[in-house]
């Protein structure tokens, strides 16, 4: 049972790992997008790091990774939820239904795809930053530990979009999936600390839960102080309330039929 | 019922066909608050959360204004710019695969009328957009140094940018062939945007290479236009540039998508 | 009044070959040496239905294209209402209707609205294209719903729009694109009246393609039957029929198992078709006078017959005598190649 479980779940990654090797169109943008915005905020804000107060040891570049990071991890998921909008407005959803008794192992499949985008993604932009000259003084412990915290933000971001795509099943759906993810990530301190954010952006982004999670990621970068713990814990919650939210979704698609 | 066969009317002057397919293009699109919401409501979330994260940079030595909420206004009108090409693109791509393009063709209609009627929404949803961020502008507390005749020149400028983002929409949306394809070009169309001098003035641009794409980039002078009404004034060579690099992008994307229309209406 | 060939009556204002269609030697190739439309040759007289019927990808659609002008052919030529299709296109559009494939409508438009464009864009004024309008919508049954949005439309609803915009401008003759495809038995039936009225009482020339033998059958006048491009056969419903001629007995035997026995039996009555999973059919080289000796012949053989049924030649029967191949077992075999349908349009350039 539990070999046919994983079967399920490495069909559906493969079909759709499939159709972006043949279908390019489908799987550029989505890894563009991250690559362009650090190029855009790294190298268009960099004089930043000249304000008063801003005194990140690891650079302005390293700075805006943190961000990156997390923005190429939560959309990698984001993106893998417009494909399952798209089975299910097209009727493939349904015959997916129908073919497996293990209906979680769908959720799983794009999971999978969704770790395999990110990974992709997170690759070349890593790769991109380091030509740059982006610092890295964060040890290997740190450095796993910063992309473990990406991984688990990058299921999240899957089983969110899933369970949006698998309520609304429609690609009219995306907005619904886009714009609470960009909230997510730019309610955070993405272009300075925390401390010198102004008005009520500072005050709403200690409520944000990217904030500790990108704030970590620097801190590792860096080879400073991090509260991991604190992280990990806002990251994994984050993902367990969102597995419900996508396990619902599930229901929700069986129930249409 | 007659069923006599009818005489020749001949073709209606372009002046009516312009004015039914505009009619229909605004319809079309006042008739869809799930496109007008997202894209204006959109760029003014992006404002306030980049004016309340980047209030900062206004203690660099040389920013040109204390306030970042009046610095970034103007990126909101070049964001309604993404949105143009995007929405005409997918309504010209929507009208090709639903047929309609066809229906159209079946009569005396002339390419020019398409064009312009297809850019008639778009228009309309860029005025729209205009209309709010400058209230809404005013409003959080942002200011225009060149007063109410800057904001009509301001309204005239962002016009000119919707129509021009608009034109290149056109080429995006005859050559994507479906509305999804258009779709996918969000992000390629955004980050242009964000290759500029959108988030910091050019010559406070530390990176080299950055600042010369941003220098070379037309978007930051169409960007510039706008800011120098709000903090300027009446900055003469900015807005000459702002307006002829707009105008450049609407006759260049207007000439091909209007060539592109007529070769696909293949027509005998 | 006259008779058409399929029995119905006819008005006859003044027709005239300015009402009709032709078609000489009719190419479209596209790219990849792909042969749509492969040199065809018909004639459609002023007033009369003419039902254009073959499987999916036999090249309908294609030929429809060339014949409104939004495709130019390869080679060949055709006439339209009297006016050449590629050197006088602005006149034949000014002299057609068409209801394509799709039903080709702005989902944000009313009815009303469509009208208002349409008209508008073929020169009427507004007191014409008003009148005119909503003589239309009452004929087609959607004055009701004539203010709402087409999004809010059924199928059948969005068909008589179409409908309706096609003849707006008062088209001498009307072009439908597979008309009743994915429509209710009620709205087919009223579609197809509607076509007849046109027809007969309006003199207006209608080329109807259809994929369905039954719509062929009851509406046209005459029929061409397309297969892979070319016309395999043409004439009035009966007549093509009659060329085939000969009737077709089906037997089912009581033993399931002395199927091939009966078949056997069958043999010498004429050519063997193909037939029902239990049973063995033949097509009757002496017509249904055989009948008798069918019976007695299985009598003797010691075989019961459970059923036996005689069949009329169907246009199934013509397209399988012509092509070879049946009319189902064609689509089956364009579902299978991937033909969902033909779409000539996006296709710019000629090859």
């Amino acid at each position: 049972m539990i070999a046919r479980y994983f079967s399920v779940a490495g069909g559906i990654a493969r079909r759709l790992l499939d159709t972006f090797v043949h279908s390019p169109a489908l799987f550029v943008p989505p890894l563009l997008m991250p690559l362009f915005f650090f190029v855009a905020f790294a190298g268009g804000l960099s004089a930043i790091d000249a304000a008063p107060g801003f005194d990140y040891p690891a650079g302005y570049t390293a700075f805006e990774f943190g961000f990156v990071l997390l923005q190429a991890s939560a959309f990698g998921g984001v993106f893998t939820g417009f494909s399952i909008a798209a089975d299910f407005q097209f009727g493939f959803g349904r015959r997916l239904l129908l073919a497996t008794p293990h209906r979680t192992a769908l959720i799983l499949g794009y999971g999978i795809v969704s770790l395999v985008r990110a990974a992709i993604t997170v690759a070349v932009v890593t790769a991109v930053g380091l030509v740059a000259g982006m610092e890295v003084l964060g040890d290997g412990t740190d450095i796993v530990a910063l992309y473990g915290l990406a991984l688990i933000v990058n299921i999240a971001g899957t089983l969110f979009a899933a369970g949006v795509a698998l309520r609304f099943r429609s690609l009219q759906a995306t907005p619904l999936m886009m714009v609470p993810t960009f909230l997510f990530l730019f309610l955070a301190p993405v272009y300075v600390p925390r401390e010198l954010l102004g008005g009520w952006v500072h005050t709403v982004s200690a409520f944000d839960p990217a904030t500790a999670i990108m704030e970590t990621i620097r801190d590792l970068l860096a080879g400073q102080p991090a509260d991991f713990l604190l992280a990990l814990g806002v990251a994994v919650g984050l993902a367990a309330a969102l597995a419900v939210f996508a396990i619902r979704g599930l229901r929700s698609a069986e129930a249409a039929g | 019922m007659n069923g006599a066969p009818t005489a020749q009317r001949g073709a209606p002057p372009l002046r009516v066909q312009v004015k039914e397919l505009a009619r229909r293009s605004i319809l079309r699109t006042i008739r869809q608050p799930a496109i007008i919401v997202p894209a204006t409501i959109f760029p003014l979330i992006l404002l306030a959360i980049n004016s309340a994260g980047l209030d900062s940079a206004t203690t660099l030595p040389g920013f040109p204004t204390d306030s970042y909420l009046t610095f970034a206004l103007a990126f909101a009108f070049l964001q309604a710019g993404v949105f143009a090409v995007i929405g005409t693109g997918q309504n010209l791509a929507e009208d090709q695969v639903s047929g309609f393009w066809n229906r159209m063709q079946l009569t005396p209609i002339r390419p020019a009328a398409l064009v312009a009627g297809q850019l008639a929404g778009t228009l309309a949803l860029g005025l729209f957009q205009a209309a709010t961020y400058i209230t809404v502008g005013l409003i959080a507390g942002g200011h225009i140094q060149a007063g109410i005749p800057g904001a009509l020149v301001l309204i005239a400028l962002a016009t000119l940018i919707t129509l021009a983002f608009g034109s290149i929409g056109l080429i995006a949306g005859m050559r994507a062939n479906t509305p999804e394809n258009v779709q996918g070009l969000f992000p390629v169309v955004f980050v242009f945007l964000f290759m500029s001098s959108m988030a910091m003035p050019r010559n406070l641009i530390e990176t080299d290479w950055f600042r010369t794409i941003a220098t070379y980039n037309p978007v930051s002078y169409m960007i510039e236009g706008i800011r120098s009404l709000l903090i300027f004034g009446w900055d003469t060579e900015a807005l000459a540039l702002g307006f002829g690099c707009a105008t450049v992008i609407l006759v260049g994307a207007l000439t091909v998508a209007s060539l592109s229309i007529k070769g696909r209406m293949v027509r005998t | 009044m006259t008779d058409s060939p399929n029995g119905t009556s006819k008005t006859a204002p003044s027709l005239s070959r300015d009402n009709g269609i032709e078609a000489q030697g009719l190419v479209r190739e596209f790219k990849g040496e792909i042969r749509a439309v492969d040199g065809i040759d018909f004639e459609v007289r002023p007033g009369e239905i003419y039902g254009f019927l073959g499987p999916n990808g036999a090249g309908k659609s294609t030929t429809v294209h060339m014949l409104t002008t939004l495709l130019p052919a390869t080679a060949g030529s055709a006439r339209v209402a009297g006016h050449d299709v590629a050197t006088e296109g602005a006149l034949v559009r000014d002299a057609i209707g068409a209801a394509l494939q799709e039903a080709a409508l702005d989902p944000q438009l009313s009815a009303n609205e469509h009208i208002r464009l349409q008209g508008a864009l073929h020169g009427m004024s507004k007191r014409e294209r008003v009148a005119r309008g909503e003589a239309l919508l009452e004929r087609v049954g959607l004055t009701d719903a004539a203010g709402r949005k087409v999004a809010t439309y059924s199928g059948g609803m969005k068909r008589r729009l179409d409908l309706a915009l096609a003849l707006l401008h008062g088209p001498r003759v009307l072009f439908l694109d597979e008309p009743t495809t994915g429509l209710d038995i009620q709205s087919r039936t009223a579609l197809w009246d509607e076509v007849a009225h046109l027809s007969r009482d309006e003199g207006v020339t209608v080329f109807l393609t259809t994929q369905y033998l039954e719509e062929a059958d009851q509406l046209a006048d005459r029929i061409g039957i397309i297969d892979r491009g070319k016309i395999a056969a043409e004439g009035t419903p009966a007549a093509l029929k009659a060329e085939i001629g000969r009737p077709t007995v089906e037997v089912t035997p009581a033993d399931e198992g002395e199927r091939t026995r009966a078949a056997e039996l069958l043999g010498p009555f004429g050519e063997l078709v193909p037939a029902s999973p239990n049973g063995a059919a033949v097509r009757l080289s002496d017509g249904s006078e055989e009948l008798a000796n069918i019976i007695r012949a299985f009598d003797q053989g010691g075989v019961g017959v459970a059923n036996l049924e005689l069949h009329a030649p169907s246009l199934n029967d013509v397209f399988l005598a012509k092509t070879g191949r049946s009319l189902e077992g064609a689509q089956a075999e364009a579902a299978q190649e991937g033909d969902t349908g033909e779409q000539p349009v996006l296709e710019g350039a000629p090859a």
